[in-house]
């Protein structure tokens, strides 16, 4: 079954953990955008939901770092971090070990990927799953590109994933949707968190979502690192999206900077032909 | 290198709940078995968020090892400024402090 559903949006931990230090108007206003993708994605009737996420030293660390994995387990558990201070209540959610098996399989052929068959949700997965899919009821496969620790994958590796992504999601039976979540510009983790580049994300996603891969993957991670942090090198998740999606244009739905959130908070959808 | 192993020892912390109890238990026993600089096993031990940011702990891991030390956002926030303020620009890693 073609993919269903291909979308995008923003992850970081302050967006449930922090509710109450934004501005109360822009926070509102980008819950609603949160609910409007939800109601995007459910339009789309999945099956399963895979998730294109930017670890953070949770599951993959540098003794054994990969470029790219996807889990394969019939569950996984979530977040990893303190409740309280994310904001959300730990529990268990679906996964499927078939589906991410004949998955995997598929996008071996194009991709060396790794596969863990234990992975624990961090905020990268749990928040946009506390927005997109809030009873946690259905199974998601997590996919994961290292954007913490260079050396990281070049950006058209990643569209290359989203590329393969796709035409493993494409040949399976079930209805898949897939969504991408990582920072725009930021700085998370450091003192300047709250910085947000505003020109340099709109450049961005005016990129995304006319999904012209060449200015897609013009950055080079220094530049990326000087003007968008290095939170930036999280587009990656941006542009496997897009790979996903090649040949189709997108939309931004949101796009607001929250400096509360550390973030330029974003929901946007591509436009998969005939879904 | 032993830079990667203060980073090993907050990321098992922040996976292991066991390791966590162990670790506020007998703090000596589980620093002794990672291979330290004695300023690192004195920052890890005294949670000197400024020192383990300037020394260029990955930002995600020491943002949830000074929430499990007890500070809270603002209070961690500080800790890197003041370690900057202290000790100079951060030394390793992608997540130095920038001009505003």
């Amino acid at each position: 079954m073609p993919l269903v559903f291909a979308g995008a949006c923003s992850h970081a931990p302050g967006i449930t953990g922090r509710a109450e230090r934004a501005d109360p108007a822009a926070r509102d206003a980008f819950y609603a955008a949160f609910d409007g993708l939800r109601q995007a994605l459910e339009a789309a009737r999945p099956d399963a939901l895979v998730v294109v996420a930017a670890e953070h030293f949770a599951n993959f660390f540098m003794n054994n770092m990969p470029a790219f994995a996807i889990g394969m387990a019939e569950h996984y558990d979530g977040p990893i971090e303190d409740e309280a201070w994310l904001g959300i209540r730990r529990r268990r959610i679906p996964g499927d070990r078939d589906l991410s098996q004949r998955l995997i399989t598929d996008v071996m052929q194009t991709v060396d990927v790794a596969y863990a068959e234990e992975w624990l949700f961090d905020h990268g997965i749990m928040v946009p799953l506390h927005f997109l899919t809030p009873r946690f009821d259905l199974p998601v496969i997590p996919a994961n590109i290292n954007c913490q620790g260079p050396p990281l994958a070049p950006l058209s590796r990643a569209y290359e994933f989203g590329r393969a992504l796709r035409r493993a999601c494409d040949g399976v039976p079930e209805r898949v949707a897939l969504i991408g979540t990582g920072g725009l510009s930021h700085w998370p983790a450091t003192p300047n968190s709250g910085k947000i580049n505003e020109a340099w994300d709109r450049d961005f996603l005016a990129r995304w979502a006319a999904n012209r891969r060449d200015d897609l993957l013009s950055y080079s991670d220094a530049d990326t690192y000087r003007d968008a942090g290095q939170g930036g090198f999280e587009i990656r998740t941006f542009i496997a999206v897009a790979g996903a999606a090649e040949g189709a244009t997108g939309e931004v739905l949101f796009y607001r900077p929250i400096p509360a959130f550390a973030v330029g908070c974003t929901t946007a959808v591509m436009n998969l032909a005939g879904r | 290198m032993s830079l990667y192993y203060v980073q090993k020892l907050l990321y098992q912390l922040n996976r292991d709940a066991e390791l966590r109890r162990r670790f506020a238990a007998d703090t000596e026993a589980v620093l002794s078995s990672y291979e330290l600089t004695a300023e690192e096993r004195d920052a890890v031990r005294a949670a000197d968020i400024g020192l383990l940011y300037v020394l260029g702990v990955n930002g995600q891991l020491l943002m949830h090892y000074a929430a499990f030390r007890g500070l809270e956002w603002g209070a961690y926030l500080e800790a890197m400024r003041e370690g900057v303020r202290r000790h100079g620009p951060v030394r390793a890693g992608v997540y130095a402090m920038v001009q505003d």
